[in-house]
Order: structure tokens, then sequence, then C-alpha cells
């Protein structure tokens, strides 16, 4: 079973690590009691390590030699890092607080330091040595779910599918078992509260979402990624460049099931979608080939079911995009999906949850290009397969056309000359019941229909991800051309 | 035979601040010599460089004839019998395991650190059987102390320093257990260096009397001589007796 399968190799990430972490932490924090200048700098090193999101610091390693890479080596890595601060700090505040009197009885009655520390010393610092111990595997088992956006595998592959998808029970095969496992590595210990963090945070967004929504202003929300954060912006400033209504923004709130649950719930009155998402993801629909088709397929439906309006097109198609290297493209006259089709028995590929697991993904793409890779892809957030290609780790991975990186990172996009991917063409949806009120926003929206290229989207995005500008900037420069 | 302690010239100062100074005495072996002082005085820190805790910034210690400094320290502390106020006796280790310490850190065979824990617990009036597997949290306070005294001894040291180790007993215990330590004392003919603020201590126990304040050595006389002395500090203290 997968569920068993997945458990383990969360078991081994976690009890690896935690086991190297002791290696490392508890003779650095025997050391700091004895060096007392160095306890400091160890200190704020390990403190540092534990500030850093968990998912950045996976990507930090990703380019490293030796260390980083995909796979489990780097989850390890970044996992034995965060164990760190509370197995030193423990060790060091344990082995302190040992009475001045016992040590000094030893050290008088002759004994040598290494007697003293194992026969007194540590023996008396256990306890607060251990609760260290069970800090950090609490610590581990919940930071450990996100060591699958490396490849790494574990409970979090469920999570992370399941996100992709939109796929509750999915979530909660990965969640569950996670945290039972964090319940069981830590019987009643209060770091409990630790693992459920994120969990408190994401009540909190929508506790304070429902809280904000105010009858006269035009909430404007989007998905978690660059493109849909610049085109929330863009719908944000262009009602507010074309009509009197006040607008709050309530960008980068997650995934395709977060922002459809909060426009149907009314927590937000618009956002950008993708009209191959609308038709698999939330209609369930199988995927068509014809943008025509599944365009006016979500508008009526979304519309009978949702109350929802699909408005115009904003002009790109951001669909999944087949990208190599440029390096290989030139080397091996590489145009077309079909050109790349031969060399794939040498490659390795590597793709996000998202496209291993969609019917529109990655099976109808091997059996429509007789693609041979020999062995299984490397599995991974989306946003790290661009660093792993350029760095040589995998040879192919599926990206979005629209994406910044693939210029900045001298990576190209292989034409999909048998039109296998569906389209996936960007379109700003409003609930009905605001249109009926503001119908301005209907003007404000159409005015934007057909204006925005895959080129040009593909600028914005580098802009913010690669050039690192503001968005509002950004949104507001292309506004004004138009 | 050389005397079994003496200091020459003997400084400690910490960050230029001096705790003692210029101390110099002998003590032969077999004789118990009490450093009385009040809080603070420096008769700890005597104490602490005659087993090499701590090692003199100025001038010299000898132990046995040797400097304390040529001494391999671990070695010297091991044949050093070493008693502080607070015990010291480890939480974690039954009775018998910490009267067997040292012999153990000496790697004798157990057997013979048995026997030897068995008479020392006797020695200090701790019935074997009754004791020997208690953890020290299930001893009275004067339990504790015979325990310690048992464990300084327990290597058959010539030396033994005792570092206020009656301070914290209450005065009826405290009397009944200096008593019995007095014929320890005659008993085992050891050489004892001895540190208390107690004046009566010092009378009871000591052959001889060193007074130190503010870390200088004032004076060092026969307990008999002592009411004699005309420093003020010393009749301050026969004065608190009285």
């Amino acid at each position: 079973m997968e569920v068993a399968q997945l458990t383990l190799e969360h078991l081994v990430l976690v009890g690896l690590s935690i086991l190297i972490a002791a290696g490392i932490g508890l003779p650095l924090g025997v050391l700091m009691t004895r060096k007392p200048g160095l306890s400091g700098p160890i200190l704020t090193f390990a403190n540092a390590v534990q500030t850093i999101p968990s998912l950045a610091l996976f990507g930090f390693l990703i380019p490293l030699p030796f260390i980083g890479g995909i796979g489990a080596r780097t989850a390890i890595v970044a996992l034995v890092l965060y164990s760190l601060l509370p197995i030193i700090r423990n060790t060091f505040t344990g082995i302190s607080g040992v009475d001045p009197a016992i040590r000094e009885a030893g050290r008088g009655m002759g004994m040598t330091d290494l007697q003293l520390l194992w026969s007194v010393e540590i023996p008396l610092a256990l306890s607060v040595i251990f609760a260290g111990l069970r800090v950090a595997t609490v610590l581990c088992v919940g930071i450990a779910t996100i060591a699958a956006a490396v490849g790494a595998g574990g409970l979090g592959m469920f999570i992370f599918r399941g996100v992709s998808m939109v796929d509750s029970r999915l979530i909660l095969a990965g969640a569950i078992p996670a945290a039972a496992l964090a319940l069981v590595a830590d019987f009643g210990l209060g770091a409990i509260e630790k693992r459920f963090s994120k969990l408190l945070s994401l009540l909190m967004i929508v506790a304070g979402l429902s809280s904000c929504s105010h009858p006269d202003r035009i909430v404007v929300g989007s998905k978690n990624f660059t493109e849909q954060v610049i085109l929330g912006e863009m719908i944000a400033q262009q009602i507010e460049r074309k009509t009197h209504l006040q607008v709050d923004r309530k960008l980068n709130l997650g995934g395709t099931i977060v922002c459809h649950e909060a426009l149907t719930a009314g927590q937000i009155d618009t956002y950008v979608e993708y009209t191959g998402t609308g038709l698999t993801a939330i209609l369930k629909e199988p995927p068509t080939k014809d943008s025509n088709v599944a365009y006016q397929t979500v508008k009526d439906a979304y519309q009978s079911r949702f109350g929802v309006e699909w408005t115009e097109p904003l002009g790109f198609n951001n669909t999944f995009a087949i990208i190599v290297r440029k390096s290989d493209a030139e080397q091996f006259g590489l145009k077309t999906i079909s050109d790349a089709a031969p060399r794939t028995s040498n490659w390795v590929a590597g793709f996000g949850y998202e496209f291993i697991e969609r019917e529109d993904g990655y099976p109808g793409l091997v059996k429509t290009y007789n693609l041979r890779f020999p062995s299984e892809p490397r599995v991974m957030e989306l946003g790290l397969t661009y660093k792993a290609v350029a760095g040589h780790q995998v040879d192919l991975i599926a990206g979005n056309s629209t994406d910044g990186l693939i210029g900045a990172l001298r990576l190209v996009v292989l034409e999909d000359d048998k039109h296998y991917f569906p389209p996936y063409d960007a379109v700003p949806l409003v609930r009905e019941a605001v249109i009926a009120k503001h119908p301005e926003i209907r003007e404000a929206l159409r005015a934007l229909g057909g204006k925005v290229s895959e080129e040009q989207m593909r600028l914005m995005n580098y802009a913010v991800d690669g050039e690192h500008k503001d968005v509002k900037q950004v949104v507001k420069e292309f506004l004004d051309k138009l | 035979m050389p005397p079994n302690v003496e200091f020459r010239k003997v400084g400690y100062a910490i960050n230029g601040r001096p705790l003692v100074e210029n101390i110099s005495f002998v003590i032969e072996s077999g004789e118990t010599v009490v450093f009385l002082g009040r809080s603070g005085s420096g008769k700890t820190t005597t104490l602490k460089l005659i087993n090499r805790l701590l090692e003199p910034t100025s001038g010299e210690v000898f132990v046995e004839g040797k400097k304390t400094t040529e001494w391999d320290a671990i070695r010297l502390r091991r044949r050093i019998g070493y008693v502080i106020q607070d015990v010291g006796l480890f939480p974690h280790f039954t009775v018998h395991r910490n009267v067997g310490l040292v012999p153990s850190l000496e790697s004798w065979p157990p057997a013979k650190i048995d026997s030897r824990v068995h008479d020392m617990l006797s020695l200090v009036g701790l019935e074997p059987s009754r004791f020997a597997g208690r953890l020290p949290r299930e001893l009275s306070g004067g339990q504790r102390q015979r325990v310690g005294v048992a464990r300084a001894l327990a290597a058959d040291p010539s030396i033994l320093l005792l570092d206020e180790p009656f301070g914290a007993l209450d005065p009826v215990t405290r009397s009944e257990i200096q008593k019995e330590f007095r014929g320890l004392q005659k008993s085992l003919g050891k050489t004892m260096v001895f540190v208390t603020h107690d004046v009566r201590e010092a009378f009871i126990l000591g052959d001889r009397i060193g007074l130190i304040k503010d870390g200088n050595l004032i004076a060092l006389v026969a307990v008999k001589d002592f009411h004699n002395l005309n420093h003020p500090e010393a009749r301050a203290f026969v004065e608190s007796y009285a």
C-alpha cells in the first residue's frame, strides 16, 4: 500500500536526520560547555538556520555540489540543519545546569574531564537532552513533508499532490499519518503546538478573509504563484483605473481549490482562472484540444452551477510546455517534442506533482510522442524543476509556457507539434452578483480582452521573478502602454 | 620525611584581584590544621591550592615534597581525600557507588571495593547493609556528610581536605559528628586540613589553628595559644565563642 510505503520513507528520512543531527548536535553542545566562548556563535548559527523557511532552504541546497541536488540527500541535509538547534541547546543547558558542587566534588576526587562528562554530567543532564531530541523529532516529522518538494518522497507526496490536484482526500492521506507520527514521537510534549502552527496560520487567513469582506469594495484574489499575483494586481489596477470602486487585494491565497472556494463563498469577487484548469480540476470534465470548446464549456457550466461569469480571455495560453536546455536543443537540432523523442532514452525527466498525476499530463505525453525514459521521472516541486534542468540534474521538464525563468535560465520550449496539451487560456472570473451590482466591472475587464500575449506574460513574470521588480510597478507600466 | 604540605609565599589572584597573598606555612604528617576565617577570607582558596584545583599565581605549593604543578593533577587528587560543604554526592549513584568512586577510578578489583566500602561505612557509623543501596536523596543531612567522609577516605589517602563539611548541619547533629570525627582523627592518623568559620569547631578538631583574614595568614598557632593572640580578628573570634 502506498500509504505504508510513504510512511516508511517518511520515517527513514526523519530517523536518519535525527541520528545525524544528534551525532553533530550532542558533541557541539558538550563542546560549548567546555569552551563557553563558542556557545554564542554556535547558537546564533543554529537559530539563524531555523528561521529560514523550509522550502527556501531546499531551494538553496539544490544547486550545491555533493550535499545538494534532487532526492533524499538534500532533504536530510535540510532536516539535520533544522533539528540541530533543540539538540544543541538542550545538551548545553542540561549539562550547564548540573550542580556546580557535584562537578567540583568529582574534579576534587580526581575524575578526568571525560569521566566527569560520561558518568556524572551526561547522566544528570539526560532528561533535558532527551527533551531536546523529542522536540527535534516532532519538528522533523512536520518539516519532512516538504521533502517531497525535492523528490525525497515521504508523506509530503500525498500533500503536494493533493494540493495540486485539488483533492482533499489525498492531502489528508499525507497529513493524517504525518500528524500521527509526530504524536507518537512526542507523546505528551507541548511541541505538538509547533506541528500544527501551519494549520493555525491557515485558519487565521480564512478568518481574516471572512472578516474583511466589505459590501462596497471589490475583493480581488489570486493563486499563490507569480503569474497569478501579477494578473490579480492587473485586474485590481484596471478596476481602480476604469471605475470608482475601491479594491481590496487578497493575492497569493493558495491553489486552485482555495481560490475557487473563496470565490463561490463570496470571500473574493474575482480572480483569473485558466480554461483547462476550470474544465478538468473543477468541473472534472475530460480535457479538450479546442480552446473555443473549452471556453464555452466552462463559461456555461460556471454560470449555471456557481453563478460565476467567465469574462473575456486575456489573450495568452499558459499551457504545459516541454522544456530542455538551449545547449541541448542547439547541439541536437531539437525544435519539437517529436525531434526530442529519440533522445529520451538517455535522459532523466523531472516533473511537478500535478503533471505526473493529470490525465492530460505525463501518461498521455509518453504515449503520444513515444517517449522512452530509461527511469521513472524525478518528482519535485514545480519551481524546482527549472533549477534542476539548468543544473543538469534532469534533462527535460514540463513547465509553464509563460514562465519567465525559461529565457533567464537559457532554456527553450519544444513545440507541441502533435497538439497534445489542452488549452489553458487565462480569463478573469467574476461573481454574477457583483456584476449585477457593478456592471462597470465587466466593461473594465473587457478592455483587457486579448491584450496580454504569451511573450508579454513571460516578460512580466521574469521582471518580477528574475529582476525582482515590484509587481505593482510592472503592472502599471504594462497598463500604461495599452 | 618531608612535611606533608608546605606553602612558600603563595599568592592567588583572579584578573589581578588577589584572593590570597604571600602565604607560607608547613603542615607536618599526621597533624590537623584548621584554617579559621570569615566568609570570603580566602580559606577555601587555600584548600583548593593543595589539590591543584587552583594553581598559585605566585609562590609554590608542595605536597609530599613535590610542587603541585609538577604533580599530575589527576594522580595528586586521587591521593588526597576531599570533602566539601555541599558534600557533592552524585545524586544518581547509590551510597555504595559514591563511596567506591575513587577506588573504581583506580581500577581496584570489585571484591576489594566491596569490602572497602563496607569498612568505610562502618567507620563513619552507617550500617552497610542498610545504607549501601540507598540514593543520596534517601539520607538525612548528617548521613550524607558521613557518606562524604567515607568517600574521601575510601582510597586511603594520606591527606584529607575538609571544606566546612559540617556547616549545613543542625547544632546537635554537628556536635555529635564533630566528636565522632575527633575519634576518627586519632585512630586514622592522617594529615588533615580543615576549613571552617566556626571557632568552636576549630578548638574541638584542630591541633593548630591558622587565622586567615582578607587573604592573609595572620597567625598559625597551637590551639592552646590561640587565646593569647593579640590580633583584633583573633579576639573577635574568641569573643564570639565566649
